[in-house]
């Protein structure tokens, strides 16, 4: 991992905060001084369905988007997304899930069923799969709001770049007020992942 | 240090250092943010207008006037400007005139997938479409440059990926400009048939002279590398094309219309095996196959949606590598009316009363969703209203007690009051619900002239919907709480078997554009597990026991289970 490139798909439910989050990590891989490319959807998916941003760094980016197999990480905003999703990841990728339920409006009306096993089903076909409970986290840290954060911490703590600099970068990113609350909640996430065995 | 800007930032960024003086623009995604980010520049006149015919027409004007001028909007925008299209092709500007289109293949947003390089060459003026954020901003300042030059209005041609992808774009300064000089010349401005049939051949001219520059201009470019086999591509499918064959000789044509013929004859020469890779419609292959030279496109890649890095692999031949199977069985999450949303209660009465719903363009086109369910069509934006008109002239004035035309605030300003006038000129008797929001919400809250401030966020007048619907003629004009579920049943109802035209004003602000929530609601010990409370199919509610749930973090207050709820199980907490 680290600076030779990263494919990584950003994964949820409109409203869950993807788009600010996309753009910070391509804003960190940019102070790396990398090229960088940032794909997102924006209009009817924000009234509640489902989204999803791709984010692609390295030495040289050509197409904004990842291709179905090729991502190095999903980060998924909510678990039925990452089953969603999933067929994006390469063959030894990791997957990064916010253990969150959030139901379709289908199953809320009883057309259709939530799954109840995604995450042993996703544990058996992705072994590096990393599962942790982002709002849980967020309250903690003082806003359920960051649970986007707490995200992006778990995954800073994967892609390697100092701390510092995904600090910084939330700084000029994010409103002034909320500064403070968001580099809590990014630290949680990426301390969460960092001590080993810690998941959920 | 570079930024990393959407392809709309950087539109609009090209556009301020180009010296830009006017904006105008409809919202439509993807192009909404090219005007928003215009906006916020002071030396930059920015403006809503109603609708993108009137857009391309200010812009014109402010052109003509002597100001460099760009006017944005969504592909379908462009049908509705197609009109001062063509003729401005023909009168040709003053001060720069730039028209962008944000076309959108694969229909994230949209109600189509045309391919908008066709006005092009429909109206004949030259066309650059960009390949990322920096090339975005280079080409709109080139197109001002190119406009001024070649007397022409110049079409810049987005789509959604470049639109609403990120990429490092270098900033640079604005160029101030003055406003040209104006003067009278009918010869020029008045489209009488004597001068237009100059002005025809003076444009056939202007072609072949674009022609040439196309030929020359850095913005096509030629990647020679292997040469069994070359590729022709523009725009997003360069990206694609680069990555799926990295070494490949390519020709990249970022000054796309007119298409430099010697340019790809040259470029064929070199190459055993010669390949267009473009999304949507095979418009550059046909030229070239009539050149005669032997090209291969569409029977590869597909003429559907978006291209992608492995649509351009597998139409090459190339293996790819299997990896997880997409899972099945995964339940949809389609987009839905949020909870608090003013429209719901409407969609619900008009579900009770059987009507035949007429639909307009807006957020309110998922209440033909399940459980709502309660829209039959749904065309473009205005049309609802002339739709319903029209079934009362096939089907009598019986069925007109059944029909409903809906159409949202922003939507009945751009092209609705021309319908109206319509069913009261030509004796319709339907009903029309506006939904008035009091805003664009669709697109992410634009102001409109209904909502009483600008685009720079000024007040300024605001249009009385009610006074517009009388002054064309409707006599019945009912204003009703969108929360007042009994109310607007009943006045529904009411319009609905009144033989003249009615028109119900349905009102109450988009619940996103109101930070301020009522207190939440909450499932209590009566409820019975009825599930009147879902045919609402309000995401805060679910049912999956035996008895409703509401959702306190979602639920905004607005009390419409309560009051569909059979055993008033459902109070306020
Ligand atoms: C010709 C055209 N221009 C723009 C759009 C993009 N668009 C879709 S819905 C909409 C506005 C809807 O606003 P309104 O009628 O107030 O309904 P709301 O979304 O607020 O419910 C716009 C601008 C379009 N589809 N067609």
């Amino acid at each position: 991992m680290g600076i030779s490139g990263e494919n990584v798909l950003m994964v949820g439910v409109g409203g869950q905060g993807i788009i600010l989050a996309g753009r910070i990590i391509g804003n960190a891989a940019l102070k790396m001084g990398l090229e960088v490319k940032v794909s997102e959807i924006h209009g009817m998916a924000q009234r509640g369905g489902s989204v999803v941003t791709h984010v692609r760094f390295g030495r040289k980016v050509y197409s904004p988007t990842i291709e179905v197999g090729k991502a190095d990480v999903i980060l998924a905003f909510e678990k039925l997304e990452a089953l969603r999703w999933l067929h994006y990841l390469r063959p030894g990728g990791t997957m990064i899930i916010n253990d969150q339920e959030i139901y379709p409006l289908p199953v809320l009306i009883g057309k259709g069923e939530y799954p109840s096993d995604i995450l042993e089903n996703i544990q058996s076909k992705v072994s590096d799969t990393l599962a942790l409970d982002a709002l849980k986290i967020a309250v903690e840290a003082g806003n359920p709001k960051a649970a986007n954060m707490v995200l992006l911490g778990a995954l800073a703590a994967k892609l390697g770049f100092e701390q510092e600099l995904w600090h910084e970068v939330i700084e000029q990113t994010v409103p002034p007020k909320t500064v403070e609350t968001n580099i809590r909640a990014f630290d949680m996430g990426f301390e969460r992942i960092k001590s080993p065995g810690a998941c959920i | 240090m570079p930024k990393l800007l959407t392809g709309n930032e950087a539109v609009a960024r090209g556009a301020y250092e180009a010296g830009v003086h006017f904006a105008s623009a409809y919202p439509g995604t993807p192009s909404t943010e090219i005007l928003e980010n215009l906006a916020q520049y002071e030396e930059v006149d920015a403006q809503w207008s109603p609708n993108e015919k009137v857009a391309l027409e200010t812009a014109l004007g402010a052109c003509i006037g002597g100001a460099r001028s760009i006017v944005s909007m969504k592909h379908v925008g462009l049908n509705v400007a197609a009109d001062p299209l063509f003729t401005a092709s023909y009168t040709g500007v003053n001060g720069g005139l730039v028209i962008v289109s944000a076309d959108d293949p694969g229909m994230y947003s949209s109600q189509d997938e045309q391919d908008n390089r066709y006005y092009a060459r429909f109206a004949k003026i030259p066309m650059l479409e960009p390949s990322d954020s920096q090339e975005a901003k280079d080409f709109t300042i080139f197109a001002f440059d190119l406009s001024e030059e070649y007397d022409t209005p110049v079409l810049l041609r987005l789509t959604t990926r470049i639109s609403h992808g990120r990429s490092p774009v270098v900033l640079g300064e604005r160029t101030e400009r003055k406003v040209k000089d104006y003067s009278r010349n009918i010869e020029k401005y008045i489209v009488l048939p004597a001068h237009a049939r100059r002005l025809h051949v003076e444009v056939e001219n202007r072609m072949s002279r674009l022609r040439a520059l196309a030929e020359k201009s850095p913005l096509n470019k030629v990647e020679m590398g292997d040469r069994e086999l070359g590729i022709i591509t523009c725009g997003a499918a360069y990206q694609y094309v680069k990555e799926a064959c990295p070494n490949a000789s390519i020709l990249k044509l970022g000054f796309s219309y007119p298409v430099p013929h010697e340019l790809i004859r040259e470029f064929a020469k070199q190459v055993n095996r010669l390949i267009v890779v473009e999304e949507l419609e095979p418009l550059l292959e046909n030229e070239i196959r009539a050149l005669g030279i032997k090209v291969e496109g569409k029977e590869l890649f597909t003429r559907f949606g978006e291209l992608s890095t492995e649509i351009v692999r597998k139409g090459l031949g190339m293996e790819d590598e299997t990896s997880f199977k997409p899972e099945d069985n995964i339940p949809l999450r389609p987009p839905v009316l949020c909870p608090g949303c003013p429209h719901r209660g409407v969609f619900y009465q008009l579900n009770k009363l059987k009507a035949v719903v007429t639909g307009d363009i807006g957020c309110y086109t998922l209440g033909a969703l399940p459980p709502l369910s309660s829209m039959d069509t749904c065309h473009c934006m205005g049309a609802s209203i002339g739709t319903a008109l029209g079934l009362e002239k096939a089907r009598g004035k019986e069925f007109a007690r059944k029909v409903v035309a809906v159409i949202g605030d922003s939507t009945f300003l751009h092209s609705g009051i021309t319908g109206l006038m319509d069913v009261v000129y030509n004796k319709g008797t339907i009903t029309v619900v506006i939904l008035d929001n009091g805003i664009t919400a669709m697109t992410g809250h634009q102001h409109h002239p209904g909502t009483g401030y600008t685009a720079k966020n000024e007040s300024t007048s605001k249009v009385d919907l009610e006074e517009i619907c009388r002054a064309v003629g409707v006599k019945r004009v009912v204003t009703v709480d969108c929360y007042d579920l009994e109310r607007l049943g009943t006045v529904l109802k009411e319009e609905m078997s009144a033989e003249e035209p009615s028109v119900v004003i349905a009102r109450r602000p988009c619940i996103l554009w109101v930070r301020e929530r009522e207190r939440a609601f909450a499932v209590g010990e009566s409820c019975i597990g009825c599930g009147a409370c879902i045919g609402l199919g309000c995401p805060a509610i679910s049912l999956l026991g035996t008895a409703a749930e509401i959702n306190a973090q979602m639920c905004t207050g607005c009390g419409l289970c309560a009051q569909v709820c059979p055993t008033k199980a459902i109070v306020r907490l």
